[in-house]
């Protein structure tokens, strides 16, 4: 973040601060979602993608994702290759 | 004196980025394997038990969680302003986000404790079910990098900040590897939660 004018940063500030907003929202409704007993199989689904998108804003955001450098993204795209090959592996090796 | 550890507070040419930036994300790229390891771990261990399971809204305490989950993306929210405090040059709303954020922490293990001593008293141990063992390891897991990130706070909040006077970048760059690590934190409750509590 060093590099960056007054302007440039409170422009950021205002990004978390509606990020933050967003995730609360996020939360709430994962929440609420969970009460209405839906059926296993969407209430994983909607579990997950609420999850997931809650994930990629503080990726993003919080932690600058969008906009990173190549080796930073090239790095984390090998972790995530072999944590769904791990993932699901058993399940292929059961088949 | 030239530091003996090149391009910590300047992008190395090739990567573009310092090298305590990249360093971090290895680092955080071997958490979501060990992470990933017991995730994967859980999501056997449920499908092979089929409608065994139970489901963690009937046996954990869902408004408790709700609060630990509200109270860690508050503190990455003060987490990113005490970097941003940094880029402003201003040490003092710095000291107050990073301590706002170390408090948040440990309101977080003050309630999660509640959580296991509830449990402890109702006589649910790892060793009491396949559920329990995995919900015990995950959080427990969990909970330890809470302590490791109070640990890291905690320092880069008083000693630590001494640098900011002798190398303002280098200082800057440390918070910033400590608030990738915090997020990084927070992700992994962010699935924990509706994995363990919700479904």
């Amino acid at each position: 973040m060093s590099g960056h004018t007054q302007e440039e940063i409170r422009h950021h500030v205002s990004i978390y601060l509606r990020v933050f907003g967003a995730l609360l929202i996020l939360t709430v409704l994962t929440v609420g979602v969970s009460y209405l007993h839906l059926p296993l199989h969407a209430a994983i689904a909607v579990a997950l993608i609420i999850a997931t998108v809650k994930a990629s804003l503080v990726a993003a955001f919080f932690m600058h994702l969008a906009g990173e450098k190549k080796i930073i993204l090239a790095v984390l795209l090998l972790a995530a290759f072999f944590f769904v090959f791990l993932l699901t592996y058993p399940s292929l090796h059961a088949l | 004196m030239e530091s003996l550890i090149k391009h910590i507070s300047k992008p190395h040419p090739v990567t573009g980025v310092t090298n305590a930036k990249l360093g971090t994300w290895c680092f955080l790229a071997s958490e979501i394997m060990l992470f990933g390891a017991l995730f994967s771990s859980y999501v056997l261990l449920r499908v092979g038990a089929g409608t065994a399971w139970p489901r963690g809204s009937d046996i954990l305490n869902v408004p408790l969680a709700t609060l630990n989950t509200l109270v860690l993306i508050t503190s990455s929210v003060t987490m990113v302003m005490a970097c941003a405090s940094l880029a402003l040059k201003n040490l003092g709303k710095y000291r107050l986000y990073m301590g706002a954020t170390i408090l948040l922490a440990f309101v977080f293990l003050v309630v999660k404790s509640f959580e296991y001593g509830h449990k402890f008293e109702h006589h649910h141990f790892p060793s009491t079910s396949t559920f329990y063992a995995i919900y015990f390891t995950l959080t427990g897991l969990h909970g330890l990098h809470v302590i490791g990130g109070i640990v890291v706070n905690t320092y880069l909040l008083f000693p630590g900040s001494a640098l900011w006077k002798k190398d303002p970048d280098q200082f800057m760059g440390r918070v910033e590897a400590a608030g990738l690590y915090w997020h990084f934190v927070d992700l992994v409750w962010i699935f924990l939660f509706p994995v363990l509590y919700l479904l």
